[in-house]
């Protein structure tokens, strides 16, 4: 496959587990980090730690300007307008958790309409799912195919006049669906509202996506579709944990409270009041994680240079690969839509699975005891999990490390899971 | 692999008291949160010993081997002793090494088990 040769540039991967070497298949729950991410967070504290925004000294001026760098490298990444678009924050949830709490507070009140997919995360469910009890507002679920995929048609039935959001995810972290944003967008304007393109105003029905799994694998472009807000997290993409992004188009975030208080998110403070910083640093109170931020830079350089098309195709060729694989074994079922190797972006680089009669936690043992990692569980999306009929699966997924021999490591590891339980 | 010896997977393929007492006399359920497995007992106590056990629910080969296990031990025993058994109990029935994220799985049973006798 394309990035044949790139697994040294991971140091993980030197080491061994139980004995045999690491075949890393949970990237979904978060990526390995090749030396550059490693060494840029190193870099960042033997030679450049100080506060940002705060000293005039040298080191707080290298360090502010690591730090607006990389935002200013993560806006050109998803083709925001400016950087005072982007806010730092923890993670995805954090992102999704500051919208809810800042603009959800204000904007949504009693009989509005929040719409999720039946493919959320916890992360984008339970916000919303929260706010509209605090609220009483009502929140709408687009439903599931019997493949696995949205039924995006049911999409424009469920906007009606007091429709206020639409916070879907790009890619499903259980079984890998991917959703067609750009469609949505367009739906949700066609119901007389929505997201318009960039410069534009904001219309009454926003739309947040939470690319926390899709972004990693396919970038994000804000022209082709022009969303309200979006969330996106480091530790996916190669770079640190406790870093996230927020993406939200200047004409909503000039309006929306702030989330934290303190330093930083403040210009003047006197003993009875303060008055808000500019944008975007009115939404990140306190010292934020300026290593972390630093390292995300260099993820994003490394990914630039693989090229995010081919990330995409090499994901989904391995998924693919696996599919195959795993259809040899007798009984397996699999969830989630069949890539099919179309242009649509059915799904990217995950397979959810179950051994019929085997635990997932069982079948995660063994194959742990062989040296590959996957994930096992309900993902933290257990009314999807409900919906498939099952309360956990296997998961395995890819990212730009894995090659074909991981593919071929789990088929032979997960043949053991037959042989130990008979199956 | 250790963890999945000849008795595990007979007590996980054919566990013994499964299933439910419909006029029991203390009952309890809970889940382990990390992968939604699920366990409820049903017991018949008289005069503080226990006469009848039963249990149900979902789970890995290690939680319902480790439960079924434990059902098997506590007939005939008094429910306050019961009450009182330790972890290294339910490790030394399982008898293999287990990693520390399978610690979980092997305690539900008994985690259940001890809500039901101190209803």
């Amino acid at each position: 496959m394309m990035f044949n040769g790139i697994k040294k540039d991971f140091p993980i991967f030197d080491r061994e587990v139980n004995g045999k070497r690491l075949v890393y298949l949970d990237s979904a729950s978060t990526s390995q980090k090749p030396r550059s991410v490693i060494d840029a967070e190193k870099a960042f504290y033997e030679r450049m730690n100080a506060n940002v925004h705060r000293g005039i000294h040298a080191l707080s001026q290298e360090a502010t300007a690591a730090y607006e760098g990389v935002r200013e490298k993560v806006r050109a990444f998803i083709g925001a307008r400016e950087a005072g678009e982007i806010v730092f924050t923890r993670g995805t949830t954090e992102s999704i958790n500051l919208v809810a709490s800042t603009w959800g507070e204000q904007n949504i009140s009693e009989g509005d309409e929040i719409v999720v997919s039946a493919l959320e995360h916890h992360s984008n469910l339970v916000p919303w799912q929260q706010l509209c009890k605090r609220k009483k507002a009502l929140l709408k679920v687009i439903p599931l195919l019997k493949n696995g995929l949205l039924n995006i048609d049911a999409l424009g039935g469920l906007l009606g006049p007091r429709t206020k959001l639409v916070a879907l995810t790009q890619m499903s972290n259980a079984i890998g669906t991917i959703v067609p944003i750009k469609k949505v967008v367009q739906i949700v304007r066609d119901a007389g509202g929505a997201a318009v393109g960039a410069g534009g105003g904001s219309a009454r029905i926003k739309v947040l996506v939470d690319g926390a799994q899709s972004v990693a694998h396919a970038g994000f472009d804000l022209s082709e579709m022009p969303v309200d807000f979006l969330a996106f997290s480091s530790h996916k993409m190669l770079g640190p944990t406790g870093v996230g992004v927020l993406y939200v188009k200047r004409e909503i975030l000039e309006t929306m409270p702030p989330y934290q208080f303190g330093g930083e998110m403040v210009k003047e403070v006197s003993q009875t009041d303060a008055k808000w910083n500019d944008l975007p640093w009115r939404f990140e109170a306190g010292t934020p994680n300026i290593a972390g931020v630093v390292g995300l830079g260099a993820a994003l350089d490394y990914l630039h240079k693989l090229g995010f098309d081919a990330i995409l195709k090499h994901d989904r060729e391995l998924a693919g690969c696996a599919r195959e694989k795993l259809s040899q074994f007798p009984g397996l079922v699999m969830y989630g839509p069949e890539d099919g190797g179309r242009a649509e972006l059915m799904a990217g680089g995950i397979v959810s699975f179950n051994v019929p009669g085997v635990h997932p936690h069982d079948v995660g043992s063994i194959l742990d005891n062989e040296g590959v990692a996957v994930r096992t569980g309900h993902h933290c999306a257990q009314p999807l999990m409900e919906r498939l009929g099952c309360d956990a699966t296997v998961r395995v997924s890819f990212y730009v490390y894995n090659d074909i021999s991981d593919v071929d490591a789990a088929a032979l590891a997960l043949q053991k899971v037959y042989d130990i339980f008979n199956v | 692999m250790d963890m999945y010896a000849e008795n595990i997977l007979d007590h996980y393929k054919n566990p013994r008291r499964f299933g439910r007492i419909a006029d029991c006399t203390h009952s309890a359920y809970d889940v382990n949160p990390l992968c939604g497995d699920c366990v409820e007992i049903t017991l018949t106590v008289d005069d503080g010993v226990i006469v009848d056990a039963a249990f149900s629910g979902k789970g890995c080969a290690i939680s319902r081997a480790a439960t079924s296990m434990l059902m098997e031990e506590i007939v005939g025993r008094r429910a306050h002793d019961v009450g009182n058994i330790a972890n290294d109990f339910v490790f030394e029935l399982i008898g293999a090494p287990l990693t520390a994220a399978r610690v979980k799985c092997a305690l539900l049973g008994l985690v259940v088990l001890k809500k039901a006798v101190n209803q």
